[in-house]
């Protein structure tokens, strides 16, 4: 993401960081231009979220500098960020109408008056609607659909029109047709000038189609575009398995070149395995995720 | 007519009165928090912990209201602290600190055989004896916690939403835990005159338990809970005088049983609601189901 010409809108610098002794990340630089669309990649528990947290001060740090839009992070500041949760650590009983969470993000708008002004409600109904959720204000968000969810939380996030939106797995634990909503809706909304940036373990639904791709295992492994990011070398780097990138009419597809490895073990435990799958070893498993 | 005129007749129902439906109020509206927060045990907890302070105070000759809110304060910082540190949950640091403080108070009773005040009071209420200073406590700490609870609303709403993301939009967590923690302590000592450290838990969790049945807005829940607590207090009182039964008790037991009452109501609007949606194919899925008032 590099562009000498231009300041990036985030700039992280030789950054080391994480929650105790042992560092989550280490020797972090990336640059994210100003209208990026990206997908954060790597197997579950080397820092992809903790990539996005450091992006808002959130995370210590040990060493390093991040800027968004020039201006210095540090932990306790509010950069023009929106960030967007996994919704499965949504408290989806809490008594919260759709209005009521989208009014959070605008908090700091006046923080000491209780109240919704006009202004805020008019904010809140404008971005609904933009979001095609403009019906739903009233209702509470355990009442919503997966896809009505995601909205109501993206749209917290943009109602104090950030730079930069940030997105923890947007696309985990809902349905297809929801996960391919969501993508559709970060697609028009990155076409609108918004620079997003997601964390997502789904290689083939997600990251293919995305502009740019960023693979984390606790450093930056690589980044670039599919085609250049999708790769038997770099995703064996970033995943610490055997995987297989098959490249068919213009789709990127990624594979797990070991599924014997699998079968054995099965077939060891319960010897009747092999007869019931007559499966060729030579069969590559197209899958969406990494190996657990 | 009488029933309402009459009690009025004493200064200290009037004063009682008002300090139960203060109290009551008051601790509807904290105990909103206290719940969404999954914090119920800490009512309890601190009002322990209150009393090891309020013995404390009583053997250093300091003010009841200055020690025992300094102690409460305190220990509702430790319980934050302890509880910021994830291998120990909430509830384990509650026990830890409060009984840890209530035993302090235990220990210094029986050390110190010289006492004259009568801490049963403090331990079980007695809200028939509050002096014109209980009442200005309670009506001070009451202006109080509502003021920070209306300049804090929108912060407060955020953390104990998503405790993790508010402070991400910048809501300022240290600060807004620490004051909570405050008019969580002054809340307590202000109400333990009058409903007793063993009852202070049942005031702080019914009323916002019984408006969590009632709304899925928590506007509307803030409003209901402090409504309730204020309704439980007044007709607790009145109950309580005409029946000859102990105020505390009988402020609560009106609470439980409205919680009863509208917790078999809910239940039967949704056995109800789910008997028409399985009867009904046309019904359309997600309809908003409304508060129950």
């Amino acid at each position: 993401m590099t562009g000498p010409e231009r300041e990036p809108l985030v700039s992280i610098e030789d950054v080391t960081c994480g929650y105790g002794a042992t560092p989550v990340l280490e020797q972090i630089d990336l640059r994210i231009e100003r209208g990026a669309f990206v997908g954060v990649v790597g197997p579950s528990g080397v820092g992809k979220t903790t990539l996005l947290r450091l992006m808002v001060g959130a995370v210590p740090r040990v060493r390093g500098r991040v800027t968004i839009a020039g201006q210095p992070v540090q932990h306790g500041t509010t950069p023009r960020v929106g960030w967007v949760p996994q919704l499965e650590t949504v408290d989806w009983h809490f008594p919260a109408t759709v209005s009521e969470v989208v009014l959070m993000g605008r908090w700091g708008v006046r923080p000491w008056w209780p109240r919704a002004t006009n202004e805020d409600r008019l904010a809140v109904d404008r971005l609904l609607e933009r979001l095609g959720i403009g019906s739903l204000a009233g209702r509470n968000i355990r009442d919503l659909s997966g896809g009505q969810q995601q909205r109501v939380f993206l749209a917290r996030a943009m109602i104090g029109e950030p730079l930069l939106l940030l997105l923890d797995e947007p696309t985990s634990g809902v349905d297809l047709r929801t996960r391919d909503d969501i993508l559709h809706l970060l697609a028009d909304l990155n076409r609108d000038g918004m620079t997003i940036v997601l964390t997502t373990h789904e290689l083939n639904a997600v990251a293919a189609h995305l502009p740019w791709v960023v693979c984390v295992n606790r450093r930056i492994i690589a980044e670039g575009s599919p085609d250049q990011i999708f790769t038997d070398e770099i995703l064996g780097r970033t995943y610490g398995a055997d995987l297989r990138v098959v490249r068919q009419d213009g789709a990127i597809l990624v594979a797990d070149a070991a599924p014997h490895r699998l079968r054995d073990a099965l077939q060891h435990h319960h010897p009747g395995y092999e007869h019931a799958h007559h499966e060729h070893p030579d069969d590559h498993h197209v899958h969406g995720g990494p190996p657990a | 007519m009488s029933l309402v005129t009459e009690p009025l007749a004493f200064e200290f129902f009037r004063q009682g009165l008002f300090a139960a439906v203060l109290v009551g109020a008051l601790c509807g509206m904290i105990g909103v928090y206290v719940i969404l927060r999954r914090m119920s045990y800490i009512g309890h907890g601190l009002s322990h912990s209150v009393f090891g302070g309020a013995v404390v105070a009583y053997v250093t000759s300091i003010n009841f209201y200055v020690g025992a809110g300094l102690w409460g304060f305190l220990s509702a910082l430790l319980i934050n602290a302890t509880a910021r540190r994830r291998k120990i949950g909430a509830d384990a640091a509650i026990g830890i600190v409060t009984t840890a403080s209530f035993a302090i108070g235990v220990a210094l009773i029986s050390k110190t055989r010289s006492f004259t005040r009568n801490f049963e009071a403090a331990l079980f209420g007695n809200v028939l004896g509050v002096t014109p200073t209980d009442l200005f406590v309670v009506a001070v700490v009451t202006v109080l916690v509502a003021l920070f609870i209306g300049l804090f609303y929108k912060q407060l709403l955020f953390l104990t939403f998503d405790q993790d993301v508010a402070p991400i939009y910048g809501v300022r967590v240290g600060l807004v835990d620490s004051l909570f923690a405050l008019a969580m302590a002054a809340t307590i000592v202000a109400s333990i005159n009058v409903v007793g450290v063993t009852l202070i838990a049942a005031t702080l969790v019914i009323p916002a338990s019984t408006a969590r049945l009632l709304t899925d807005s928590f506007g509307r829940m803030i409003g209901y809970s402090t409504l309730l607590g204020a309704a439980a207090g007044l007709l607790g009182m009145y109950a309580s005088y005409w029946l000859d039964v102990s105020s505390g008790a009988t402020i609560v037991l009106l609470e439980a049983g409205v919680f009863a009452v509208i917790s078999v109501i809910v239940a039967l609007r949704q056995r109800e609601t789910s008997w028409e949606r399985d009867h009904q194919p046309r019904a359309v899925a997600g309809e908003p189901r409304g508060d129950v008032l």
